[in-house]
């Protein structure tokens, strides 16, 4: 009997040494499968379907296309989705340019550097919640700390709406992601110009170049690695800003601050429209997969180009 | 840190007040919470603003736990009990299976296994809250919605690719003779693992466990829809909710905010060491 052979053969491999590897790593696979592939699969046959949780039967409600073709001819998505993506760039590269910065500077002083590094784990302890709430507060425009110091300052004499401006609110969102996230970049690149081998800077200085080349041709090759791995890292959860957004604007005033993944569950939950929300969904995957694989891309490239020079 | 240039005393004393700025920035916001958590509600609406606590009160966290005669706001207890109770099983569980799957991809070749490790780390990609939403419809059928052990399971899948990735890595830094010449002498591969290489990789299993509990800890996109009442909400859902209230209670807030950071600060600091070199491994070697 075929089937029998077939089984006989599964428990063999089973017991030969060449399943272990495989059965150290089946409870790991059978997590991500159930909590991870079967729901992504779950929200892409919803995505093709007219699912509202009002109406349980929708859910069989094949629609083919016509919820991405409705995104696509949907404004508040493409604003949404444009905002969503101008925010993860000004993000990461200012994010990036700052932690840059702060790991020089702190390279540079040589009593304390212990306490000024752990310092800048502060913002890495905080969930992405609180650093919204915490934001919301400073920002507050009766109450908040911004405000607080510059009446007492002079400089104002109405209160500034930071969180009720549209404009304002954007700047005082990305100004809570920077706060968040660019201790990683500092932390990373930190690691890195401490791993920086002395010899070739000195044997460039003995031959005449200025710190600014130094700088140029060899501490930043150096740190692009730690550069990709910090950014990889942060791509993975650039969605961690939906936390924050949603405590602090949920998308207000008047959708200015709006997201693609606070409209996501605007939709989704708040309008029960869950296959239009996981058509959303989806988009917000590809983004983010884009982004990790890009940067894992050069990170992977970085690191045999550093195996060849080296 | 070495000094291959000698500096100006100006160039001294400007890195030393750009150091000064960033790390103003980076305490004076978390600060200036856990000041408002210790002080009276009068204080925070003042004009002109207070900015030293004069009357400092532990009014707020006996108010947050129901011990105050003042009106309580939210079960913030039961908060903190769920909130710890996920945490710590997800995380444990999460090592366990994580840890097997690291020591397999560090010691074993096997056909599929790059693209194995690539699967693992791409269902690390997705956004919590892109997730939420099939999680929800499937969650609501199984009945799994507003109880820990659902939480529980969407956590541990969060945390497993991130503790193989890391335990791969310091599973790889242990030298496989080591492993070897215990087989030699008698011991089996299971034995082995135990007696000679867990031992060894036991401070970078406690940097991942403490990795995966302050993801569970400070998680908000998945719980905020898959939990519902006392029975599974976590605090970063109780700091959520009090923010949505009728009154804004500012002061107890803070508190709630100073209870969800303490541990997070306390085992961050424990941790700080083997997460950067956890986090530096991976990628550069």
């Amino acid at each position: 009997m075929p089937h029998d052979k077939g089984r006989n053969r599964i428990g063999a491999f089973m017991r030969s040494p060449a399943a272990t590897p495989y059965l150290l790593l089946l409870p790991a696979a059978l997590v991500i499968l159930s909590v991870v592939l079967l729901p992504l699969l779950v929200s892409f046959w919803t995505s093709f379907t007219s699912y509202n949780l009002t109406r349980p039967a929708t859910l069989f409600n094949f629609i083919g296309l016509r919820n991405y073709q409705r995104l696509m001819g949907n404004t508040d998505f493409w604003w949404a989705f444009g905002r969503t993506i101008i925010f993860i760039t000004i993000a990461l590269n200012l994010e990036m340019l700052l932690g840059l910065g702060l790991a020089l500077l702190v390279n540079k002083i040589t009593w304390g550097q212990r306490t000024l590094r752990t310092i800048m784990m502060f913002p890495m302890m905080f969930s992405p919640i609180l650093v919204g709430f915490q934001f919301k507060y400073v920002f507050n425009d009766s109450i908040g700390l911004v405000n607080n110091a510059l009446f007492d300052l002079g400089l104002i004499k109405q209160p500034i709406a930071w969180l009720v401006d549209g404009n304002l609110a954007n700047f005082s969102i990305i100004f809570a992601e920077i706060w968040m996230s660019t201790s990683i970049f500092a932390i990373l690149l930190l690691a890195g110009l401490m791993a920086l081998p002395k010899e070739p800077i000195e044997a460039a200085r003995v031959d005449g170049c200025n710190p600014l080349q130094v700088f140029r041709h060899i501490t930043l090759p150096f740190l692009m690695p730690f550069v990709y791995i910090a950014m990889t890292i942060r791509s993975l959860d650039v969605a961690r800003a939906y936390d924050m957004v949603r405590i602090m604007t949920n998308g207000g005033p008047a959708g200015r601050t709006e997201l693609i993944w606070t409209l996501m569950t605007r939709t989704g939950y708040q309008n029960s429209q869950m296959g239009m929300a996981n058509a959303m969904g989806y988009v917000s995957i590809i983004l983010s997969i884009v982004f990790t694989f890009y940067f894992y891309k050069k990170l992977v490239s970085a690191r045999t180009f550093m195996g060849g020079a080296q | 840190m070495s000094q291959l240039t000698i500096e100006k005393p100006w160039q001294r004393w400007s890195i030393r007040f750009g150091v000064f700025v960033a790390m103003a920035i980076l305490t004076i916001p978390g600060l200036w919470v856990v000041l408002t958590a210790f002080r009276p509600n009068i204080e925070v609406l003042a004009r002109p603003a207070v900015w030293i606590p004069q009357n400092p009160t532990l009014d707020n966290f006996a108010r947050l736990f129901g011990l105050s005669s003042e009106q309580q706001g939210l079960p913030v207890a039961q908060y903190f009990i769920n909130s710890l109770v996920i945490s710590i099983t997800s995380t444990l569980v999460a090592v366990a299976i994580g840890m097997a799957g690291g020591y397999a991809f560090a010691r074993f070749r096997f056909p599929g296994k790059g693209g194995l490790f690539l699967a693992f780390m791409l269902s690390r990609t997705v956004p919590g809250v892109a997730l939420s939403l099939p999680l929800f419809i499937i969650w609501a059928r199984l009945g799994l919605i507003d109880t820990s052990f659902g939480l529980i399971l969407v956590y541990l899948a969060v945390n497993i690719p991130f503790t193989i990735w890391l335990t791969d890595g310091f599973f790889r830094q242990i030298p496989v003779d080591l492993s070897e010449a215990a087989q030699i002498d008698g011991c089996t591969r299971w034995q082995a693992f135990w007696k000679v290489e867990f031992p060894l990789a036991r401070s970078g299993l406690a940097s991942a466990a403490i990795f995966a509990f302050l993801t569970s800890w400070n998680e908000y996109a998945l719980a905020s829809q898959l939990t519902r009442t006392t029975a599974s909400k976590t605090m970063p859902v109780g700091l959520m909710d009090f923010t949505a209230q009728f009154t804004v209670d500012w002061t107890g807030m803070s508190a709630m905010a100073v209870l969800i950071i303490i541990p997070a600060l306390v085992l961050t600091f424990v941790v700080q060491k083997h997460l950067i070199a956890g986090l530096t491994f991976g990628g550069v070697k």
